[in-house]
């Protein structure tokens, strides 16, 4: 298993859409870096003959008819909006119209 | 004994002998809660008018000898990282600390149906990542069998509450061991059902493949009839399943006779504490005394649960917590040049440094190139963990393990040190990872007075066989009835 980098922690900063600055940089790499040499433990397993578990039920694409029900208001969803517009969640510009 | 003191059945039966009414056991909570709710700081929002509301509610449904549930006119804390309508449910973080949920989760749902009432919600670590409650946004809560010490986590609100009787019995839930480790360290009893047994609908998602609610109570019964109230197949949780649900009362037998308990060898090597060692195979000897036959076994590869959880839930909630990005909920960032930064701004400044952490970890266990290294690889670690307890229960109906390595340790002890907190979590995440039912009993007292967990794990859907084994070894001692002293520790 890899270890991870200064640069590798600003790329995966950027996925996750985080910013941090210099010296969080600094520290996440070196806090990450011991997690995952902790967690190169996993190595010692033998697992190529081995089935991943995403969890433990053997249920798999489970369906409902598709009826149309009545969802909550519009009202009450947006209740919580930072910023609403005639019945719209409000963002920042996206398309620059320059 | 003031009604505070009491358990949810004890209580139960005074209400319906109208012997005391719902409303002035709620204002025993709220007196309780003058008491000592400064010191212990277990909650996050009271919720008292509402409480009196629905405490006359099931006042009214007594005095017509109505059919009342067993929950009716109970006073329940709810940890917040469940949506309660019209009530603010925070996660314990800053990027939700205005959100009130439009809907109730099921769980809710279900306690309203039975007439429970609603104390309030209570503290808990972030986005239910830690095992201290120390990474919560908003307070310290303090265990209230010694104030200088950690509650455990991150169900820690929710343990602390029942333990300083400033609620009946309270929600969790756990990922990694969030009920079963701060029951422990908190002396009360705390359950983690089967994954899949308890509705998810309305838990602000952390790790989907492992989430689970469960109970916090006083004693063993009392776990039983909140289980009772909470399980079955939700057509709006897909992970729900259709399984029958037993009458989890009709479990509470004391009597173990026959009954095989194993005993893993590796939870009992280094890094255990001596005295819960000795405390956990005090506990162990008593079932033995009790007619079960102790049988030991091996579960080789949980020394791998933790690195292998530390994986998964990560990379699981790097994904859930996506969605908070300032556009439909919570916090969002005062200025931004443009959507990307406002996206950034906001998440970096909404969330705390462990859940960074975690989204960071996550990210990098799913990102391109390292994906089979990483995230496939700890899945089929999971598979040889979970073999691992498939194998024991051919041969033994329940396992017996500590809890936690170590009874509760000083506020502030470990935050320096990720992967020491994480360690935490070493008896918990095995069975976490295996779906499987566990609960968490206390089992004495250390000799600096901090108590001690039992815990005992079963077969995905066995939670009978918990039940009655937990049930068998509380009746047959008394460390369930030992209550903290919060005057007298404050006062030392």
């Amino acid at each position: 298993m890899a270890t991870i980098t200064t640069e590798g922690v600003s790329h995966v900063a950027n996925l996750a859409r985080l910013e941090f600055n210099k010296e969080e940089t600094k520290d996440f790499t070196e806090q990450l870096a011991r997690i995952l040499d902790y967690i190169g433990k996993l190595n010692e397993l033998e697992t190529d003959d081995v089935q991943p578990t995403s969890h433990i039920h053997p249920l798999q694409n489970i369906t409902k008819p598709d009826v149309v029900k009545t969802s909550l208001p519009r009202d009450a969803v947006l209740a919580n909006a930072p910023e609403e517009e005639e019945g719209y969640f409000g963002v920042p510009r996206v398309i620059d119209t320059d | 004994m003031s009604l505070y003191q009491l358990t949810a059945h004890e209580l139960h039966d005074k209400l319906k002998a109208r012997e005391i009414t719902a409303v002035e056991l709620t204002e025993s909570i709220y007196e309780r809660i003058e008491e000592v709710e400064t010191q212990v700081k277990g909650y996050l929002t009271l919720t008292k008018e509402i409480a009196l509301e629905q405490a006359n509610a099931a006042d009214i449904g007594f005095q017509n000898g109505d059919e009342i549930p067993p929950l009716a006119g109970i006073p329940i804390a709810i940890k917040d990282v469940i949506c309660t309508k019209g009530v603010r449910t925070t996660c314990a973080s800053k990027i939700l600390s205005n959100f009130v949920p439009p809907y109730d989760a099921t769980v809710m749902t279900k306690l309203h149906q039975q007439g429970a009432v609603m104390v309030g919600k209570t503290n808990m670590d972030e986005f239910a990542m830690g095992s201290s409650t120390e990474n919560s946004a908003y307070q310290i809560t303090h265990n209230p069998w010694d104030l200088d010490t950690i509650p455990g986590g991150s169900s820690g609100g929710s343990a602390a509450v029942v333990a300083a009787d400033t609620a009946i019995c309270s929600l969790g839930s756990d990922t990694g061991g969030s009920i079963r480790q701060p029951a422990a360290l908190c002396g009360v009893v705390g359950m983690k059902p089967t994954y899949g047994r308890i509705s998810r609908y309305g838990l602000i998602a952390f790790a989907s493949s492992l989430d689970q609610i469960g109970p916090f109570t006083k004693d063993v019964t009392d776990c039983a009839l909140v289980l009772n109230a909470l399980c079955g197949k939700d057509e709006m949780d897909s992970t729900s399943v259709d399984m029958p649900i037993p009458n989890f009362t009709q479990s509470l037998i004391n009597d173990i006779q026959g009954l095989k308990i194993g005993v893993p060898k590796e939870y009992f090597t280094e890094g255990l504490d001596t005295e819960v060692a000795d405390k956990i195979q005090d506990a162990i000897a008593k079932l033995e005394s009790l007619g079960a036959s102790v049988i030991d076994i091996s579960l080789p590869h949980t020394e791998y649960a933790i690195a292998t959880y530390y994986i998964i839930a990560p990379a699981e909630a790097s994904a859930n917590l996506a969605r908070y990005d300032g556009v439909r909920y919570g916090y969002r960032t005062e200025e931004s040049e443009d959507l990307i930064n406002m996206y950034k701004k906001t998440r970096s400044e909404g969330f705390g440094e462990e859940v960074k952490r975690r989204i960071m970890l996550g990210t990098f266990a799913l990102s391109a190139g390292y994906q089979d290294a990483y995230y496939k690889k700890a899945q089929k670690a999971r598979t040889l963990i979970k073999s691992d307890f498939d194998a024991a229960f051919e041969k033994v109906d329940v396992i017996a393990t500590p809890t936690s390595p170590t009874p509760a340790f000083k506020i502030g002890e470990r935050t320096a040190d990720p992967l020491q907190m994480y360690l935490c979590d070493v008896m918990t995440t095995p069975a976490s990872h295996a779906g499987l039912p566990g609960i968490s009993v206390p089992c004495g007292l250390v000799n600096s007075g901090l108590p001690v967990g039992l815990q005992l794990l079963a077969a995905p859907f066995n939670e009978e066989a918990l039940f009655r084994v937990a049930y068998t070894y509380e009746q047959n001692t008394e460390h369930h009835l030992l209550k903290p002293n919060i005057s007298n520790v404050n006062d030392k």
